[in-house]
């Protein structure tokens, strides 16, 4: 317990011990082949999403009366065509911008104002952290896929809508990891030593307490990740999210749906990408969660 | 206990209220008139006021919310804009629906989930509980509403074994018990139950397989006591925490089958929201909201009150 030395100089230990600590984190990653190759397949399927404009093969936006629900396999058209006659490979390549954005964006956002949220209530404590944590439940109380269908159908159908719906859904849920691990740090003798030396509120929870949530925090944030891509695409495929004709893989999976009899697997396909996605981001972060346990 | 009790209901009572508060005003959320959906846009100014006093829309809000309140307390919703029914008629037969498909769809769940995560937790490593495993990660990241349309892909239009949508071959008026009306629920409550069978079976895993390590069990064995006995100890004390995880659940259910009743065109409460949403008939969605997270907040404090009755140390504490 050096607890002196943190104090006169935590500028400069602080930062260094959190950076060994995530180095630690990233060496012991390396020994879990599973998020590897989950971590492989996300980047596979991000950089496809990227560099669509580069590398897919045809318009997405293209569409052919004559060239409508081609099979898999077919010349030009490796992966068919949509209901419209336009290329599935493109649309999914494509489609992969708006599904992982509507399905990460939330995530970040809920990140950063239940980090902060739940920081202040759980530094400050009392009755104001009651207060908060109590209105809070509310929104225990809406289970989170109506929760989500409510607040973007109340808004109206929209891609803005649908991410602000998302990010009211998860942040609760953040608050709580961070102010239940706050509100157990902030009881610790070190953070008094701290405040009796007059460190200002805000250098303490800057040094001293976020370093210590950071990590809990951003496990759990790692497993909404795959809850979000799943209903961002829920929310486009009951019509709430993006908007015909964008590209996305919830709204594709809604409009092949009547192609199910005539043209199965290519409507299947955007599926099979959401699914693909949300798996691997749950697979990368349990792998995080058993890297980062380290510290127990 | 009772004491315990009373404290759950004296706890859920703001929760309950504030939930009406929040259905009430989340459609206040939106800008615009909600007047626009049913007034033409070129409306006379007197029409529009006569619609407005009429809806009562003329008050200000929390007068609107207290009336609402009141009258819901006496079982009246409001008249839906879109279809001009009672709300509550129509809430509450989509609801029956929505709860036969949740309700059956736990079942399997919750039955699937245990003994997979019981044998997994027991065979900790073996083939078994990496199969379990895989099923319960594959469980809880798979878009159900897209395993929806997969298994339609499969038993429905490859296979022919059951049917791809709806809720009866006379709709969902006329439900009755038979193989014929049935066969329209195997595939949408198989599909609902995917969700709590994964979470369900990780937690039972966890919690068998940490339980297996504590020194009581290791007494037992120590006392020669065979499988069966050690199994019924380790299943009363991974109950209370399974009960929890499964109320939930079955909660989430209620909200997560609005998806899956898209895909199957099952006449429940997610057709219900859809109708609300996309013709903004804001009596009606406000009344669905309301019942369901109810329903919601009701299983949650019943699941409270049930788990110290299994569990009596929770209900000191």
């Amino acid at each position: 317990m050096d607890m002196n030395l943190s104090l006169t100089s935590s500028s400069i230990a602080a930062p260094t011990q959190s950076r060994s600590y995530w180095h630690v984190v990233a060496r012991q990653l390396r020994h879990e082949p599973v998020a590897i190759a989950s971590a492989f397949v996300l980047f596979l399927i991000v950089m496809a999403a990227v560099f669509a404009p580069w590398i897919a093969p045809a318009d997405p936006f293209k569409a052919s009366m004559l060239k409508r629900l081609l099979p898999i396999g077919s010349s030009g058209f490796w992966l068919g065509t949509d209901e419209l006659g336009r290329d599935m490979m493109t649309r999914l390549m494509y489609g992969g911008r708006l599904s992982l954005v509507m399905g990460v964006v939330p995530v970040f956002a809920a990140f950063f104002i239940g980090t902060s949220i739940g920081l202040f209530a759980g530094y400050v404590g009392g009755r104001i952290n009651m207060v908060i944590m109590r209105v809070l439940d509310v929104f225990y109380a809406f289970p989170s896929v109506l929760l989500a269908v409510a607040i973007s159908g109340a808004l109206g159908p929209g891609m803005s809508n649908s991410l602000i719906a998302l990010t009211l859904v998860f942040v609760p849920q953040v608050v709580r990891v961070a102010e239940s691990v706050t509100t157990q740090v902030r009881q610790l003798d070190y953070i008094e030593a701290a405040r009796l030396s007059g460190a200002s509120a805000f250098s303490i929870i800057r040094f001293h307490v976020l370093g210590n949530v950071l990590g809990p925090v951003f496990v759990y944030a790692t497993g909404l990740l795959s809850v979000s891509m799943i209903l961002a695409s829920g929310l486009s495929f009951l019509g709430l999210g993006v908007k015909p004709p964008e590209p996305e893989w919830g709204l594709m999976l809604n409009t092949l749906r009547s192609a199910i009899y005539s043209n199965p697997w290519v409507a299947a396909l955007p599926g099979a990408l959401i699914f693909i996605t949300s798996i691997a981001f749950n697979l990368l972060a349990d792998g995080i969660r058993s890297a980062m346990d380290i510290r127990r | 206990m009772l004491s315990y009790i009373l404290k759950r209901l004296l706890y859920a009572l703001p929760i309950a209220l504030s939930v009406t508060v929040v259905s009430f005003m989340l459609v206040y959320l939106a800008p615009g008139d909600p007047l626009n959906a049913i007034a033409p846009a070129d409306a006379p100014a007197d029409v529009i006021a006569a619609l407005k006093s009429a809806y009562g829309l003329d008050r200000p809000v929390p007068v609107q919310y207290g009336l609402w309140l009141w009258r819901a307390l006496q079982g009246d919703l409001g008249t839906s804009i879109a279809s001009g029914r009672a709300v509550v008629t129509e809430v509450f037969s989509a609801v029956g629906n929505t709860l036969l498909l949740a309700g059956i769809a736990s079942c399997l769940g919750v039955l699937v989930g245990c003994v997979l995560g019981a044998l997994a937790g027991y065979k900790h490593g073996s083939g078994i509980d990496r199969t379990a495993t895989a099923m319960s990660v594959v469980g809880v990241s798979i878009p159900h509403y897209w395993l929806g349309l997969v298994l339609t892909i499969i038993f429905s239009t490859w296979l022919g074994w059951f049917p791809a949508m709806g809720a009866g071959p006379g709709g969902s008026a006329d439900w009755t018990w038979d193989w014929e009306h049935m066969r329209y629920l195997v595939l949408p409550s198989v599909t609902l139950s995917v969700i709590p069978m994964g979470i369900i079976t990780r937690t039972v895993r966890a919690l068998v397989a940490d339980m297996l390590e504590q020194e009581f069990v290791v007494a037992l064995r120590a006392r020669g006591l065979n499988g069966v006995a050690i199994f019924r100890h380790v299943a009363k004390n991974t109950a209370p925490t399974v009960l929890a995880v499964a109320g939930l659940q079955v909660g989430y259910l209620m909200g997560g089958s609005i998806l899956v009743e898209t895909v199957f065109a099952w006449p429940g409460t997610g057709f219900l929201l859809n109708t609300a949403i996309f013709q903004r008939d804001i009596p009606l969605l406000q009344g669905t909201l309301l019942v369901l997270c109810m329903f919601f907040v009701v299983l949650n404090l019943v699941v409270d009150i049930i788990q110290p009755l299994i569990d009596p140390r929770m209900g000191r504490s």
